[in-house]
């Protein structure tokens, strides 16, 4: 794919697509065209916000797989969009959570923040998102250099906290946040599989050298 | 009138003579040949039986009401949990379609002098419907207002005359995964089932309801026959009902085998005792807008007066 054609339609068609969820709550909550947000509807968003911040997540993820498995390097360039829906689409679902459920309950919210488990690891994977997509840009990419590249590593955990944080969160269905957790797993597997690989070739290589005697060479 | 199927264990038999008087049971037989159930006496049938929903007959208990604004028939319809039928919201009212409720009949066993196989007209033949407005709080911290059509849980009950061992009431929902699609998924141990206290069943606020909004239940509000205890969390609300037992122990229930430091076997409404992954202090009453905020949970959700005497002395943070 040539770039140019990246840079000119897929991804400005992508940035409309990513927005679809935002604006069928809007769409919902507005009540248009007979459409509502159900019995619950401070749930709803809430949980169709949380839903596509674990879905984004999980997209982003699996670029670089996607990359090396159908050899298109040219998905890297939608990289940087999808993780910085997925941050918004999380904190939309933090902010419904905090002004919308609790009201601005401070002490309901301290105490859940810190006492309940499924909300403490949402918040540090919340957290840790905020660094990511604060060194997003070209010239933070730039100053950062080489350690952008540990920072964003983060992702692997916050992926694997947002997907705890769900399984956590259901009462006794676990099948969804299960499947998400299998995806998860292969995507990490993948990079996992990668490493090994390059670091059993570099050992096999330099062996190699030492044995037919060309390391001194 | 009495369906007559011998159960290993059947105690005693009760005969037909005992629990449906003749004028009650010829006025049923026309009310099944499609006659509507117009006021007919005191014993007449409030309950119009058919394939699809009917509308009842009742009287409001003005004791048990509540000013509260109704929650509407849309929600009370719509937002369910009933896990036989899936366990997204919405699943119930979609999946429920094919469930057969009528004919029904309950099994009555265990402890008690009168046992057997009954039909739900017999089950409900000698007690008047009763319209209650009960506030409903789900464990997961939401609320609703419904006005149930029912029967009261205890004057059922004495009518099987339980014996002295009967400590505990126990109820089974019906296995029928051909009509159940949630029951092919291993969510939960089928079949559903709870339990009550025999104190907690006979209390006057236990009902057996078999509608709301006057008419008769819909699939995915356990129809046609269900337990409502409105100061204890709606998941010992146990739905379309085939068995109640009279045990001398504390019968197993299905959320407390699924998880037991999570859902005891008294759930009881408390603000002061939260669930594991949640605070139950403040819950979110349905059919408010997106700007509306939590409301306070009040003890033993909102009916202290009524029943904290059944729990006296009890820890209720080691009994939840
Ligand atoms: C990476 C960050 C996060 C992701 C990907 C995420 C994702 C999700 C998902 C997928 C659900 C289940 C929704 C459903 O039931 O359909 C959920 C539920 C929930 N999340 Fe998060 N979440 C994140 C962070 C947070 C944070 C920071 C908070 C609050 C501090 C939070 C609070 C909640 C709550 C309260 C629920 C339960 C909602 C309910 O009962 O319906 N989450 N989240």
């Amino acid at each position: 794919m040539p770039p140019h054609l990246v840079r000119r339609f897929i991804k400005p068609l992508l940035f409309l697509l990513c927005l679809v969820p935002f604006l069928s709550v809007v769409w919902r909550a507005l009540e248009l065209g007979g459409t509502d947000l159900g019995a619950n509807p401070v749930e709803a968003v809430q949980d169709t916000f949380g839903q596509w911040g674990l879905r984004f997540l999980v997209i982003t993820l699996a670029i670089t797989p996607l990359r090396d498995w159908f050899n298109a390097p040219w998905l890297v360039m939608l990289r940087r969009m999808l993780g910085l829906f997925a941050f918004a689409y999380v904190l939309l679902h933090f902010l419904t959570w905090l002004l919308l459920d609790q009201g601005l309950y401070w002490s309901g919210i301290l105490a859940d923040i810190a006492k309940r488990p499924f909300i403490t690891i949402g918040f540090a994977a919340l957290l840790m998102l905020v660094p990511l997509a604060v060194t997003s840009t070209n010239k933070m990419m730039r100053r950062l250099g080489k350690r952008w590249k540990s920072l964003h590593r983060l992702v692997y955990l916050i992926s694997l906290l947002a997907v705890w944080h769900y399984y956590w969160q259901v009462k006794a269905d676990v099948r969804e946040p299960l499947v998400y957790a299998t995806i998860v797993a292969v995507l990490l597997g993948w990079r996992a599989f990668k490493a090994a690989r390059r670091s059993h070739a570099r050992t096999a290589s330099s062996l190699g050298r030492v044995r037919d005697g060309s390391e001194r060479a | 009138m009495l369906i007559k199927r011998p159960r290993p264990g059947d105690t005693a038999r009760i005969a037909p003579s005992e629990i449906t008087p003749e004028r009650v049971y010829v006025s049923r037989r026309e009310l099944l040949q499609g006659a509507l159930a117009l006021g007919a006496g005191a014993a007449a049938p409030a309950l119009a039986l058919g394939a699809t929903q009917r509308s009842l007959q009742f009287a409001r208990n003005g004791r048990y009401s509540t000013d509260e604004k109704l929650t509407s028939y849309e929600d009370i319809t719509t937002y369910n949990n009933f896990y036989e039928f899936g366990t997204a919201k919405g699943a119930p009212a979609a999946n429920s379609g094919r469930f057969k409720s009528m004919p029904w009949s309950i099994g009555i066993a265990g402890e008690a002098e009168v046992t057997g196989t009954f039909s739900l007209e017999d089950l409900l033949e000698p007690h008047a419907l009763e319209e209650r407005i009960y506030r409903m709080r789900c464990v997961e911290a939401w609320s609703m207002v419904i006005p149930w059509v029912g029967v009261p849980l205890g004057a059922v009950l004495k009518r099987f005359k339980p014996t002295s061992k009967a400590k505990y009431v126990a109820f089974k929902t019906v296995l029928r995964p051909d009509e159940m699609p949630g029951q092919r998924s291993r969510v939960l141990a089928w079949p559903y089932v709870e339990g009550l206290r025999i104190d907690e069943a006979m209390h006057p606020l236990s009902l057996l309801a078999v509608g709301l909004y006057g008419k008769t239940l819909l699939n995915q509000n356990g129809a046609p026959l269900r337990l409502v205890v409105p100061w204890k969390y709606g998941f010992k609300g146990i739905k379309s009902i085939v068995e109640i037992r009279f045990t001398e122990r504390q019968p197993p229930t299905s959320w407390n085998l699924s998880a037991p430091h999570e859902y005891g076997f008294y759930a009881n409404v408390n603000p002061n005792v939260d669930h594991p992954r949640w605070s139950q202090a403040r819950e979110r009453r349905i059919g408010g807008g997106l700007f509306d905020s939590r409301v306070p949970t009040l003890m033993f959700n909102g009916y202290e007066q009524e029943v904290a005497s059944l729990y006296a002395g009890m820890d209720l943070a080691k009994y939840y």
